[in-house]
């Protein structure tokens, strides 16, 4: 990982590994002596028992010592025999790179457009809800708030830690005024949008002279304060208890369900609850691509250069008479509105909200998948939250593992874990992120790619 | 005037608590500029260890003398903490040294996310408590059906952090290891080139770190008698606003910004609404950052091309 003291040369290399290997294993030993060798159970008469997995606990110092070992015995030399890059690659871009990034876009689209047919062709109209469901929209609901969140973090370099207040801010707005209104998805879609733009503008007004780091902490708190408010305005949001029986949207006024007006019948078809779930699933996709358009079009226009010119030298952007504070506020409350439209589909699509989802760990689920996939990149941004959002949620389909680990093993129980170990390790392998090539927006005769050892950004 | 005083001794004992934390963010931010999110999970980790040691030396080896017990838990959460977070410096953070802003960041959020879990997932998710340590209380003031009192713990929490804090000052203030510290802050490549190892510096940095938010984890654990997997967060975010408040790189500052904001959440508790606790002290965070960025006392931040 990082470069080691030269070998001497009086110590063979196995014997090193060994000594590292040892050194390593004592150190796992010290971490995990406290947290795996020992737990601890409530007993019977309320008291804590102090119980032991010696096993458990040798079993991981082993595997860490093991893998340590392995890491110097084989991987080390293999990295140093491997001719290192040079920094600026001038050399030819290889064919089957350029092809694929010439066809992953229609590509990808072109799968995500008939993806619920795939998987009612694969597992029949039974299984296909949950895959529909769990994946195709829990995945693009990501997209969209990666996409969403690209604007403010990926493209004006605002690091935003409260970007989920937002997201709550139209999942409430949907449900309280639908369910006190009557007003139909499609009216407060667009409303829900609007108020969470406006709480952006009003939240990020006072902080977004702030920078980076300071910003980030201070998006956090308001983002905490946001859902502390969610849950002790009892009479409004229902506190912890949430807002339940959200009314759901529906197709052109026709409902999903089963009466006589209803979709299925309507159509003349057989009622299954799949259809709903096909159309959230359009309407989903609908909207994220509806965030990427807007993204590729804004990049283009003046505020958007504006954004990116921020991005990477703020003082030079002040000198050349940019108005910093208004292109930040813009670039925040088109945040904000996506967010917001992001939420409202939310709170449709559950029919069910409460402030246990928009914890300060969504926030940080979602900069990390514009982080992860690379600031700026859609396309990235996209990868990451199909590998981190797919990841964690195939996490709930791995029942076979029931069979090698007991019947105790519950998958589910590993998702988060995995997901801040999945983050740490991406940040270690490629700290810019899965696409960290910037695309300029303004170019010279061709379009040029430009790798990211080339890249330096401003303070923001 | 005997609940303000209750809440004066109350507010101090969380601001103590508070402000053992704080130096840790307050260290690391002023070192290597980056929020250590992971800090939180840190403290609620050392707060798990001092529950295990506890019941090792109570229920296993029969340790019955109470102050002999919480100094040896004292010690052995310190240690243990501290190589683990020497351990997470070394894998998550210093490969992405020299590399892309925002790189720790997000991998001190990947940090803190894994340890929360993984204390979920191996000690599981109820709250653990513990019976009270002390029990006993000294009563200052007869008041009319309302007693002023201080327990045993809060004696303890005071005295304890009182004792390493000096120690602490001492450390950074009159030792080479301190000076290298400080010289790291203003320039990590000129410290480097007058021969200060800047890589064992920062690791010692961490360590020290460690150290103090194991005694706030231990303190923690005696003071409310029960730790849960989730508990580190919204002590980690107070702590910080109290290193925000003292001015972030000043380390008395992180102090007196702990005892500040332990003040202000008792006091908002006792006078206004408990409900909203939490509100008032993220505002105080907002109302810090945006009226005096620089804290109480901080240096102001300058802008270089």
């Amino acid at each position: 990982m990082s470069p080691e003291a030269p070998v001497r040369a009086s110590q063979a290399p196995v014997i090193r590994a060994l000594k590292e290997a040892a050194l390593t294993g004592l150190l796992a030993a010290a971490v995990f002596l406290p947290l795996i060798a020992f737990t601890t159970v409530q007993s019977m008469r309320n008291e804590l028992m102090l119980e032991t997995q010696w096993g458990l606990f040798f079993s991981f110092v082993a595997i860490v010592v093991v893998a340590r070992f392995l890491y110097f015995v084989v991987l080390a030399p293999w990295l140093e025999r491997r001719p290192s890059k040079p920094i600026a690659s001038s050399a030819p871009v290889p064919a089957w790179r350029s092809a694929l990034t010439k066809w992953f876009t229609p590509f990808a689209l072109g799968f995500v457009a008939i993806y619920p047919i795939i998987v009612i062709l694969l597992t029949g109209f039974g299984g296909a809800v949950k895959w529909i469901d769990n994946f195709g929209i829990q995945i693009l609901i990501y997209v969209m708030l990666g996409w969403g969140l690209n604007i403010v973090v990926g493209l004006a370099g605002l690091l935003d830690l409260g970007y989920v207040a937002f997201y709550a801010v139209g999942a409430y707005s949907y449900a309280l005024l639908s369910k006190t209104l009557g007003f139909s998805f499609w009216m407060l879609l667009p409303l829900s949008g609007i108020l969470a733009a406006f709480w952006g503008i009003l939240l990020g007004f006072p902080v977004l002279r702030l920078r980076g780091d300071y910003l980030a902490i201070v998006t956090l708190a308001f983002g905490e304060i946001i859902r502390l408010v969610l849950i002790n305005w009892v009479e409004v949001t229902g506190g912890y208890a949430g807002i339940s029986g959200i009314p759901r949207p529906t197709f052109f006024g026709i409902p999903f369900n089963a009466s006589e007006e209803g979709f299925a019948a309507v159509f003349g078809l057989e009622f299954t609850p799949l259809y709903r779930t096909i159309f959230l699933y359009y309407v989903i996709l609908g909207l994220a691509l509806f965030t990427a358009f807007i993204t590729v079009r804004l990049r283009r226009m003046p505020v958007g250069r504006a954004w990116e010119a921020l991005r990477e030298d703020e003082i030079a952007c002040r000198s050349l008479g940019i108005n910093t504070t208004n292109t930040k506020l813009t670039a925040f409350a088109v945040g904000a509105m996506l967010g917001g439209f992001a939420g409202s589909f939310f709170a449709a699509r559950q029919g069910f909200i409460s402030p246990e989802s928009f914890t300060a760990i969504e926030s940080a689920s979602i900069l990390s998948i514009v982080v992860l996939g690379g600031m700026g990149s859609q396309i990235g941004v996209a990868i990451a939250a199909v590998i981190l959002v797919g990841g964690t949620e195939i996490m709930r389909e791995l029942d076979f593992l029931k069979q090698i680990f007991g019947n105790d093993f519950e998958p589910i129980r590993y998702r988060m874990l995995l997901f801040g170990l999945a983050m740490v390790l991406i940040m270690i392998w490629k700290p810019r992120g899965l696409i960290s090539t910037r695309t300029p927006s303004v170019f010279l005769e061709e379009r040029k790619a430009i790798p990211a050892d080339l890249l330096k950004e401003g303070r923001g | 005037m005997e609940v303000f005083v209750q809440q004066l001794i109350n507010g101090l004992t969380l601001g103590s608590i508070y402000g053992l934390i704080a130096i840790g963010y307050t260290m690391v931010f002023g070192i290597l500029n980056m929020v250590n999110f992971a800090h939180s999970g840190v403290f609620m980790v050392s707060s798990f260890i001092a529950l295990n040691a506890l019941l090792i030396l109570t229920t296993w080896l029969g340790v019955s003398s109470i102050v002999l017990a919480l100094l040896i838990i004292l010690v052995v959460s310190m240690v243990l903490t501290s190589v683990l977070n020497w351990t997470i410096e070394r894998v998550a953070y210093r490969p992405l040294r020299r590399s892309f802003r925002l790189a720790p960041l997000i991998s001190s959020i990947g940090m803190s996310i894994f340890l929360t879990n993984f204390v979920q997932v191996s000690q599981g998710q109820r709250n653990k408590s513990i019976p009270p340590m002390f029990g006993e209380t000294v009563t200052l003031i007869q008041g009319r059906g309302y007693d002023v009192a201080i327990s045993y713990e809060q004696i303890t929490i005071w005295v304890v952090t009182a004792v390493l804090l000096l120690a602490f000052w001492y450390l950074v203030a009159k030792t080479s290891l301190g000076r290298a510290q400080r010289a790291c802050e203003q320039d990590q490549k000129m410290a480097a080139l007058v021969g200060v190892n800047v890589d064992r510096t920062i690791s010692i940095t961490f360590i020290i770190a460690a150290a103090l938010a194991a005694v706030a984890g231990t303190m923690y654990l005696m003071y409310y008698g029960v730790v849960n997997f989730a508990d580190g967060f919204v002590p980690g975010i107070k702590a910080f606003t109290a290193a925000v408040l003292g001015g972030i790189g000043s380390l008395p500052g992180a102090v007196i910004g702990g005892l500040l904001i332990g003040l202000i959440e008792t006091m908002w508790s006792a006078y206004f609404s408990i409900d909203y606790k939490d509100v008032a002290v993220f505002s105080v965070l907002a109302i810090t950052l945006i009226f005096l960025p620089q804290g109480l006392l901080g240096r102001p931040d300058v802008e270089k091309v």
